[in-house]
């Protein structure tokens, strides 16, 4: 029995060092730019270029926007589908796995083919339209996190009972879902939107096939033609995820735990 | 969604009879619905439609078309040229090396932190860690690891300091092993996010009653513990397999195109068609979906048959 807390230990420490070795292997790489000791001219060298800044913003909006269209998407399917239409939960349910199950590269190789020039729909012909395209690409990638997030946003309070109060008080559906059932999952609505930023924030792969410039690119470019900004780089997105994943967990701590009735 | 009062009225029964009505049975429940209701749904099915399923489906279509739009299976048969084959081949051993040894690892440390009686810290410190490690993949990622065990690493570096080159030894970064120990750093966190409540739902009361009987630790796992898990381990298994199968952003940060996975040629050929053939960058899509959707599917019914056991 001792010696299974003695082997709990040696994988636990393992662990940490597989885990912690590159990150602190990368911050001593991204401080180790001069050759007379450590500076921070890496993180300066990526702070001040314009395509940085560009990028970084650049992503932060298509993000900011991909959230809100999913949002517009998933809460009223997910408060529907609670409330009037249960019998559709596992086709919802379904497609909600979709993105999970086809991999981001063929996601866009379908959307450059099925939008370019000659399609319905041309989306790729225009600058805008590729930026659009992109940020619906970006909502089916979270649309998995955001519907789960949602969804457990609902369970923890009585939508039936809210809904029957706001409607005897006279608001129609749309008033109910932006002033009662909203801010009732805010909680719930918003880890969902940080796991999405986490997310979308340096994808790579879509945004490079819609030749899109967005901060994925920008690292990609600077990993090709630098040697230490790259380490200063992965350093500031790990701390993003990170920020990303706090948010997370700070608001769990205010979560409501499950329905409260009052009758 | 922008109904007046007067619909709102009828609306507000509705939820009431689907109550009472459901249980009646499934005809019933179907007859309540009101057209309206699907009002709310609808924009959720028509952007699945339009950016889930059409472009997928049209890509799958594409792998059987010739150029000039009638059908074949030409572009099938070439998938077995000896480039494509090799990608595949890579592709697999990637994604199986790191998946394995992901989830064997993960399994490792999540028994650890669980059952290992470590301190509660550490259980929920090992947690939110993986959280974010499991979504610290992508370009970064790849940057990390060149920093650590690349050429000019810091561990390298360090190995190099007690006399051992690693590069000397045969490592590569830029290889199959480098490119797995990489993907190991999400496909691990996964695997422990994943199985750690399997194993807390190994209840307490099995290990005493096993005990009571006169098992040792050893008989719990080989005939109770394991065979429990089992399920959920080859169900996870297949899912970090189609997890590194379908990435792309950290092989191509850390090796560009000199090792050749499926992802990483299917992106040049979507960049510049290098295979000269369209349709056959449609079949390679093919490929990969009906790849990944075994290995996801194959976890969805496994995780359906492993939940049994741990309501």
């Amino acid at each position: 029995m001792k010696s299974g807390k003695f082997w709990s230990w040696v994988i636990f420490a393992l662990g940490v060092i597989y885990f912690i070795g590159p990150l602190i292997a990368t911050i001593q790489f991204s401080l180790s730019i001069r050759r007379d000791g450590y500076s921070l001219d890496a993180y300066r060298n990526v702070f001040v270029t314009p395509a940085f800044q560009q990028s970084f913003s650049f992503s932060l909006l298509i993000g900011v926007a991909a959230i809100v269209v999913g949002l517009l998407i998933v809460v009223p399917a997910a408060y529907f589908v609670r409330l009037r239409a249960p019998q559709l939960r596992p086709i919802i349910e379904f497609i909600t796995l979709l993105p999970l199950i086809i991999p981001p590269i063929i996601l866009v190789f379908g959307y450059i083919r099925l939008y370019s020039s000659t399609s319905f729909l041309p989306l790729t012909t225009t600058s805008f339209g590729t930026d659009v395209l992109l940020i619906l690409a970006y909502v089916a990638l979270a649309l998995p996190y955001m519907y789960r997030a949602v969804d457990t946003g609902l369970r923890t309070i009585d939508v039936q009972t809210l809904t029957e109060a706001a409607s005897i008080m006279g608001a129609n559906t749309l008033t109910i879902l932006m002033q009662v059932i909203f801010p009732n999952i805010l909680v719930a609505v918003l880890s969902g939107a940080f796991l999405t930023l986490a997310i979308v924030i340096g994808e790579f792969t879509i945004a490079s096939l819609l030749n899109v410039q967005v901060f994925g690119v920008y690292m990609q470019n600077v990993g090709a033609n630098r040697a230490f900004e790259p380490a200063a780089l992965a350093v500031i997105s790990f701390i993003i995820t990170w920020a990303a994943m706090g948010m997370i967990q700070l608001l769990a701590r205010f979560a409501p735990r499950n329905a409260v009735r009052t009758d | 969604m922008s109904n007046n009062t007067g619909t709102l009225a009828t609306n507000d029964a509705t939820p009431a009879l689907a109550g009472v009505a459901s249980p009646k049975g499934p005809l019933s429940g179907i007859a309540s619905i009101r057209w309206g209701d699907y009002l709310g749904v609808a924009p959720f099915l028509i952007f699945a439609i339009l950016f889930l399923i059409v472009p997928t489906l049209f890509l799958i279509i594409g792998a059987f078309q010739a150029p000039d739009g009638s059908f074949t299976l030409q572009n099938i048969y070439d998938l077995g040229t000896p480039q494509i084959l090799s990608s595949f081949w890579i592709s697999i051993r990637v994604s199986a090396a790191s998946a394995f040894l992901g989830s064997l690892l993960g399994l490792a440390i999540a028994l650890a932190i669980i059952r290992g009686r470590l301190p509660q810290t550490i259980r929920s410190t090992v947690l939110t860690f993986s959280g974010v490690a499991s979504n610290f993949a992508g370009i970064p990622l790849a940057f990390a690891f060149i920093a650590t065990l690349g050429r000019l690493g810091i561990m390298t570096a360090l190995f190099k300091f007690v006399g051992i080159d690693i590069y000397r030894a045969g490592f590569n970064i830029l290889s199959f092993w480098g490119l797995t120990l990489t993907y190991c750093y999400f496909q691990i966190p996964l695997m422990i996010l994943i199985i750690a409540p399997a194993i807390d739902g190994l209840k307490k009361e099995w290990n005493e009653a096993a005990a009571t009987l006169g098992a040792t630790n050893t008989q719990f796992w080989r005939y109770i513990g394991l065979p429990v898990l089992w399920p959920n381990l080859l169900g996870t298994l297949s899912l970090l397999f189609a997890n590194a199968f379908g990435a792309i952003a950290t092989a191509y940060a850390l090796t560009g195109s000199s090792l050749n996975i499926v992802p990483i040629l299917l992106y040049a050929q979507i960049r510049g068609d290098v295979l000269n053939n369209p349709g056959l960058g449609a079949a390679l899509a093919l490929g990969m979906i009906v790849i990944t959707a075994l290995a996801n599917v194959l976890y969805l019914v496994i995780r359906t048959r492993a939940e049994r056991w741990l309501k």
